[in-house]
């Protein structure tokens, strides 16, 4: 998991519109993040080829893909990048098995890593197999698109808001597939996405585009902390990602006693054995700073920390970083409670953590 | 009560020839059909627009006036005809292949815009879907177009062929009305009206027609509804 395993710098006019990005991500997960219109898939779909940009360059792994300044752009069928689309795009005129065997066959043997059987049961497609996609649901479909991007041993998988289509049960039925993709078939990803809720629990890296530039680049906690770089309602779904452990269960409460550096925090009930890690997103809207010890209060959570950095502002909400035992806490209050708590750099707070969206199923033991 | 209708050899002749010079023009100018209906869809080329008039002109053509260019042009004396003639051996002049030829011009306009429709209702985005997992130029073309307009080539293949069947006036004028070359049912049907007493076996040549028109039609309804269930829309 370390090294620089996509590297892209292109630039690309088309009409009014200039695409000018350049980042390097690591291994995992990176997502693209950013408004309709920035950019998102014109980058994506440079990188699969399915767009010859003007100028740049594109690595996979050190292998290049498109390299303008040697005349090479490696066209589509070649570049061995799978891409699940927003609308699946299966193959209406064959099955679901023959969708899937379709990347697999343009395969030569020595490069197919797939295993038909272990794709098809991660992705709990067995029972569809011999259906034609006009029968199957949305959600069943995005499932086949991606058995049927992995089955051509692809190189990189390219994901663009695979989720887009489908309503909150089909997400969560499909999200869980993705990390399972991402932990296990050690397959570097581009995911493109627009929610923050997504990046949070799927990203590696993210990276930010606002029209047609990359603005910001970086680990997902990192990014993820700085409400600045998102935009309107967005702003409020940063936050702090923390990687926590399950401790043990309280049953009596139907609680879930997580454990990190930065303490312990508890969470309804999590179905998932003790040692399990369970990545927490935690919103810098609902994190509340004090400077004692709230002893009447019903939020359970409380974390210590001292103040490591106050943005200057001159809006109604700012943005406090905490350093948490080690781990880095985002809070957004008001400049007037800044101003009335007194706080600076340094000083010790104590964080009370409202209420925590929480990943169950981001589970690896 | 059978006996008015039994076909006498000649026009047996006239109905197996009419038969195999509209198979032979249908499937000899599918390629050609297949090709100028991907270039009028997809083509950004100069000269589309001529290419597109000329593959319709034998559409709005007096018929007639297509026949005489065909004539002018693959005649054994036209350059084009004799050099075939020389190098490839091919003779259209005054032989079932110049009916077949005919038919093939005349029934293209309808095998090319069946093709065309349909080249164009295809989603291109899973020929894009295609290319990322792995498929060459070719393999899309083979896996994913030609399978998605199938029902139009085989719409065209059907409009084409019974173009054929149909076609009178360039063939007659063109390859002329000689029994067992160039004589197909249409001019057969043409023949015995003229000659007195022809009457009965022009009446057979017409219901034999008919039938034949009539299970083109069903074929192409059949094949219709299979491809659509198996594309399931």
């Amino acid at each position: 998991m370390t090294g620089t395993s996509l590297e892209i710098d292109i630039r690309h006019r088309q009409g009014d519109f200039l695409l000018q990005a350049a980042f390097t991500a690591p291994a995992g997960l990176t997502a693209l993040f950013g408004r309709s219109g920035s950019g998102k898939t014109t980058l994506v779909n440079a990188i699969a080829g399915l767009l010859r940009p003007d100028h740049g360059r594109i690595l996979v792994d050190g292998r290049p893909l498109l390299d303008t300044s040697r005349g090479l752009h490696l066209p589509a069928h070649l570049r061995r990048v799978g891409y699940v689309f927003q609308d699946a795009r299966l193959f209406p005129h064959l099955t679901v098995r023959q969708n899937l065997h379709y990347g697999h066959w343009f395969t030569s043997r020595a490069e197919r890593t797939a295993d038909a059987d272990a794709i098809v049961a991660m992705l709990g497609i067995g029972h569809l197999l011999g259906r034609r996609p006009a029968a199957l649901s949305g959600g069943e479909k995005q499932r086949v698109a991606i058995g049927r991007a992995l089955m051509a041993s692809p190189k990189l998988l390219l994901m663009d808001e695979p989720l887009a289509s489908l309503d909150d049960a089909r997400k969560t039925e499909i999200l869980p597939f993705v990390e399972r993709i991402r932990d296990e078939a050690s397959v570097p990803i581009v995911y493109v996405s627009h929610s923050v809720a997504e990046i949070g629990r799927l990203a590696t890296t993210v990276v930010m585009l606002a029209d047609g530039r990359a603005v910001a680049a970086g680990p997902t906690a990192q990014i993820i902390a700085q409400p600045d770089l998102f935009e309107g309602s967005d702003r409020a779904e940063a936050g702090t990602i923390l990687h926590t452990r399950i401790d043990h269960h309280d049953h009596e409460f139907a609680l879930t006693v997580l454990s990190c550096p930065a303490g312990r925090i508890d969470v309804p009930a999590i179905p998932a054995p003790p040692g399990t890690s369970v990545r927490l997103r935690i919103r810098a809207r609902d994190v509340t700073l004090a400077t004692t010890r709230p002893d009447h209060s019903s939020a359970q959570n409380i974390l210590t920390g001292f103040v490591t950095a106050i943005q200057a502002t001159d809006a109604p909400v700012t943005v406090v970083q905490l350093d948490c035992h080690g781990e880095r806490l985002t809070a957004q209050v008001t400049r007037r409670a800044v101003a009335m708590l007194g706080l600076r750099v340094g000083s010790s707070v104590f964080a009370i953590v409202k209420s925590v969206t929480f990943d169950p199923t981001a589970v690896s033991p | 009560m059978t006996g008015w209708m039994a076909l006498t050899p000649e026009e047996w002749m006239a109905v197996r020839l009419s038969l195999w010079v509209s198979l032979v023009a249908m499937l000899a100018s599918l390629p050609f059909g297949i090709l100028v209906g991907m270039l009028l869809a997809r083509g950004r080329f100069w000269g589309r627009a001529v290419l597109d008039i000329l593959v319709h002109l034998p559409l709005v053509l007096p018929p007639v006036v297509t026949g005489y260019l065909l004539l002018l042009t693959f005649g054994r004396r036209a350059p084009l005809g004799a050099f075939l003639a020389e190098h490839l051996g091919i003779v259209f002049a005054f032989r079932w292949t110049g009916a077949a030829l005919a038919c093939a011009v005349m029934g293209f306009p309808l095998l090319v815009r069946a093709i065309r429709l349909s080249v164009e209702t295809v989603d291109r985005r899973l020929e894009d879907a295609a290319r990322t997992l792995g498929a060459g130029p070719a393999w899309v073309f083979l896996t994913v177009t030609l399978p998605l307009i199938l029902p139009g080539i085989l719409a065209g293949m059907i409009l084409s062929f019974a173009k054929a069947l149909g076609e009178f006036g360039a063939t007659i004028t063109f390859v002329s009305n000689i029994p067992g070359e160039t004589q197909t049912l249409p001019s057969a049907i043409y023949t015995l009206i003229q000659v007195p007493g022809g009457e009965t076996g022009a009446l057979r040549l017409v219901l034999v027609s008919v039938a034949i028109s009539v299970t083109a039609l069903l074929a192409s309804e059949l094949l219709a509804r299979r491809m659509a269930k198996r594309t399931g829309d």
